[in-house]
């Protein structure tokens, strides 16, 4: 029996409301497990999200998480409303740092202002084939993207440990699977003396307006649209799915490259084999959250980047295990989705009997 | 409290127990009332049956009575509530209120296997039939309880020839025209001796012949006792047909009369509240030549039950409005495909405007010209989530003030599509309002309304008044003609005989794949499209 009937007409506002109420319904599970694991909770809130914003240095940081998770969001949400779900940005975004390592690696001692912007470009194009790859894929071979995606993520990590532990290891290192560290003119020059935030931020700062300038007014984001919420319409009006596929893809691929190019040449300055946080698997949460919408985007991103934050102060002053944050990402989009859920649909009711009594008193009225 | 039985259904049970008086207390009250006269009980009354969905309400306050052997019309237009009532009576949806009385006795009626066991049978309007088993294998599903084939199949020879419905019961059902996969669904019933057959537009997919074989089975079957609910919107088959007919409304019952004495003006005012619009189609004065053009078309269909194409042959002058009748899956859908351009062909297999443009997509073709109004709206000529403005985008946007350097203009767009919509009629609520909220008839106006706007040189409407109201229909069918009218060449694919010929210059038919040449419409009648509608197999049969 299914539990669940459609909604005639799923609320607009719910739909915005699904956030914040997956937010306040994470918050309180989350104070469960604390109560479980034996810390106060409203202790744990204070260590997970208002501790870290007391310092200048809690906002560098969350500025510096934020930046790739809003980036790489705004590049997945494209797709996700074409339905094209690329669920491997995390692969782009290593691809993206591998490419743009090459370049500072073999530019090393060189000193010239093209290197940090062949770097970037170089990640775009890292990312951008780890996506046109899928999109090939699936257009000749109609193979899933969203299986293609994941399993390219592991072919690129396993590229990334066989480079860092062979031929781009560090000769002057102590057999760490790592890169050299770059030279200052393949780094993102810091914004403030002392903080890690850097100059790559300005990239997403330039983004996102033009994401809210294509997905509002461009002719290609309204046919993506179209591809994905009524694939039929797309075909009968001549938008060509193939090309949905292709852009989606590679735009996504491209920013989570471009990502990943920013994280190396910034707070990480080498190619490691730890390179990213899982950014491109947050960053499907972060999209989620932001409703697909550019600015809720960059809400969602701010968030997601605190609970990273929050994560490694609530280790450190409370001994966590680090696992906590992943936990938050976890409820977080389960929340979501399940608040999703009842937006668009309702619980069946039981059906009613015919109400007997009514008749009776109809028909004696009658009577 | 018996021990194996839940608590809520023990209560529920009580229930319907201590209300056992006022069932035989209903049964006198409607004793009292002074129904029609006849020494029988009706076979079927309905009292008071109201039906809500969310937002609408389907069935309000519907009373009803159907005598033995009376075959009586369920008349409305969709939307009216109709199918909602048979559904009830079936048992596949429950009502809100009210009751039903079968031959005296006041029941419930859980589910259709109930509705069965009474003998209540229904042929549905879309056939529930598997296309890979055979005639006797799809009836032996229905069945229930055990059965032998071999038996079952001599008691389908038996019912089919007694009732004037040949079906061989061996053959595969993909293998059968519509006709006779009706008549199978047909004989599946008949099979469980009913008392009461409900059937839910029979005839919408038709040949006239057809009807006629139809209409003389269920005449037979009428004389033998069995009451009939015949559920239909075509005036002048209630009228050949029916003992009786209950008008519906809104879900209301508007009127009952004898169909026989009523004229189709006044039964038409009962069903749609005012008198039956007519179209006029004045001659067409202006220059003609070729604006669409078919030639040897072929296409093989890859799925075994899909329809092929072979040398299809088509012209469309301008000015003139072109019917292509026929029976659904006879290559409708693969010629509309590859008229549009969904489905691609040699170039030279379809000429707009003289201009070979078979090798081009869909989008390539609307820029030479072409307008296409699909017969699925929702979700085809329209995305159901977007807003008019959006949907009104989806084919305008080749127009310079809506689009400009890969940008498009909101602003613009909502101009446009309001324009659209006092244009055509279109009601809702606002360029803003979904797609999805508006009814089938506002939708097909503000769709075909987009196409018109286009200022096409073709324009190719499949089914443009499925399922819509009277009202709509007869502005839907007018403004067809006057762009015609005006100059474009109109391609009209329908299943409505009627509706061809009241638009329609010529008429062609497509049957099992071949089109037949067009016949100016005054040559020819419905008698002879029918008869190539059946196609060369059936006219042999």
């Amino acid at each position: 029996m299914q539990l669940l009937e459609p909604r005639a007409n799923p609320s607009k506002l719910m739909r915005w409301a699904a956030p914040p109420l997956a937010i306040m319904l994470t918050l309180l599970a989350a104070a469960a497990i604390f109560v479980l694991l034996g810390k106060p909770p409203l202790q744990a809130f204070h260590v997970f999200f208002i501790e870290p914003l007391q310092d200048a240095n809690g906002w560098s940081e969350l500025l510096l998480k934020a930046s790739p998770l809003i980036l790489i969001a705004q590049g997945l949400a494209l797709g996700f409303r074409a339905r094209i779900y690329n669920i491997g940005a995390e692969g782009q975004f290593l691809m993206g740092a591998i490419c743009a390592s090459g370049v500072a690696i073999y530019t090393d001692g060189m000193t010239s202002a093209w290197i940090l912007p062949a770097m970037v470009v170089a990640g775009a194009i890292g990312g951008g084939l780890w996506g046109a790859l899928p999109a090939w894929l699936k257009t000749h071979y109609n193979a899933e993207e969203t299986l293609t995606t994941l399993m390219l993520t592991y072919v690129a990590s396993y590229l990334l440990s066989w480079l860092v532990g062979g031929p781009w290891r560090d000769p002057g290192g102590t057999n760490f699977p790592q890169s050299i560290l770059f030279s200052e003119p393949a780094m993102f020059a810091p914004l403030f003396e002392g903080l890690r935030v850097n100059s790559s931020v300005f990239i997403t700062v330039i983004a996102v307006p033009l994401f809210w300038l294509f997905v509002s007014k461009s002719f290609m984001a309204y046919q993506l649209a179209v591809g994905g919420e009524a694939p039929a319409a797309a075909r009968y009006a001549g938008f060509s799915a193939r090309r949905t596929v292709w852009v989606s893809l590679i735009v996504s691929g491209v920013t989570a490259g471009i990502a990943g190019a920013s994280e190396a040449a910034g707070p990480v300055g080498q190619l490691t084999l730890s390179l990213s946080p899982g950014y491109g698997f947050a960053a499907i949460i972060v999209a989620w959250v932001g409703r697909l919408h550019p600015i809720g985007i960059v809400l969602s991103g701010l968030l997601l980047a605190l609970i990273y934050i929050g994560g490694d102060a609530a280790q450190v002053s409370m001994q966590l295990p680090s696992a906590i944050s992943w936990l938050f990402q976890g409820m977080l989009l389960f929340f979501l989705l399940g608040a999703d859920a009842f937006v668009d649909f309702r619980l069946k009711r039981r059906r009613a009997k015919p109400r007997l009594k009514d008749h009776v008193n109809d028909e004696e009225g009658r009577a | 409290m018996p021990p194996q039985m839940k608590r809520k259904d023990y209560l529920r049970w009580r229930r319907l127990l201590d209300f056992r008086p006022f069932e035989e207390s209903c049964f006198l009250c409607y004793m009292s009332v002074p129904a029609h006269s006849s020494d029988l009980p009706p076979r079927l009354a309905l009292w008071h049956v109201t039906k809500r969905y969310p937002g609408v309400v389907a069935n309000n306050d519907v009373s009803l009575t159907v005598k033995p052997g009376e075959i009586h019309a369920v008349l409305g237009e969709n939307g009216a509530g109709k199918s909602t009532l048979m559904k009830i009576i079936y048992g596949a949806v429950h009502a809100d209120e009210g009751h039903l009385v079968w031959n005296g006795q006041t029941v419930h009626i859980a589910n259709p296997s109930a509705a069965r066991q009474l003998g209540i049978g229904m042929v549905f309007q879309h056939f529930q039939l598997f296309e890979t088993l055979s005639v006797v294998e799809n009836i032996a599903l229905a069945l229930e309880g055990a059965f032998d084939l071999k038996h079952l199949a001599e008691r389908v020879s038996e019912v089919s020839a007694r009732y004037g419905l040949p079906l061989d019961p061996q053959r595969l059902v993909h293998s059968l025209s519509v006709g006779e996969r009706q008549r199978v669904e047909i004989v599946r019933c008949l099979l469980q001796n009913p008392q009461l057959l409900i059937l839910d537009e029979p005839t919408s997919v038709l040949t006239p012949q057809a009807v006629r074989a139809l209409f003389g089975t269920l005449r037979q079957l009428a004389s033998e006792g069995v009451s009939i609910l015949y559920i239909s919107h075509k005036l002048h088959e209630i009228q050949a047909l029916c003992d009786r007919a209950t008008v519906m409304r809104d879900g209301r019952v508007t009127g009952e009369a004898d169909p026989r004495q009523e004229t189709a003006a006044s039964l038409a005012s009962m069903m749609i509240g005012r008198e039956l619009p007519v179209c006029s189609a004045p001659p067409y004065h202006g220059e003609s030549s070729a604006v669409l053009e078919v030639r040897g078309l072929d296409y093989h269909n890859e799925d075994p039950f899909g329809a092929s194409l072979h040398g299809v042959d088509l012209v469309v002058n301008r000015g003139e409005v072109v019917g292509i009748a026929g029976i659904s899956g006879n290559g409708q859908a693969e010629l509309l495909a590859a008229l549009s351009g969904e489905q691609l062909s040699a170039p030279g297999c379809v000429l707009i405007g003289g201009e070979p443009v078979g090798h081009l997509h869909a989008g390539k073709r609307r820029d030479k010209g072409l307008a296409f109004v699909p017969e699925e709206r929702l979700g085809r000529g329209a995305v159901p989530a977007m807003t008019l403005a959006q949907n009104f985008l989806l084919t305008s946007h080749r127009k310079p003030a809506l689009r400009r350097h890969g940008l498009i203009s909101r602003t613009r767009a909502r101009e446009f599509a309001a324009h659209c919509i006092e244009r055509f009629d279109v009601r809702c609520n606002g360029v803003l309002s979904a797609a999805r909220s508006l009814s089938g008839g506002n939708l097909q106006k503000f769709i075909v309304g987009r196409e018109v706007l286009q200022e096409p040189k073709v324009m190719i409407v499949a089914q443009p008044t499925w399922g819509v109201d009277v009202g709509a229909s007869a502005f839907l069918r007018q403004t067809l003609l006057d762009i015609a009218r005006s100059g474009v060449g109109v391609l009209v694919i329908s299943e409505e005989l009627e509706e061809l010929f009241e638009i329609c210059d010529r008429i062609a038919v497509l049957a099992g794949g071949h089109l037949s040449m067009p016949v100016a419409r005054a040559l020819t009648d419905a008698e002879q499209i029918g008869l190539l509608m059946a196609g060369p197999q059936q006219q042999a049969a």
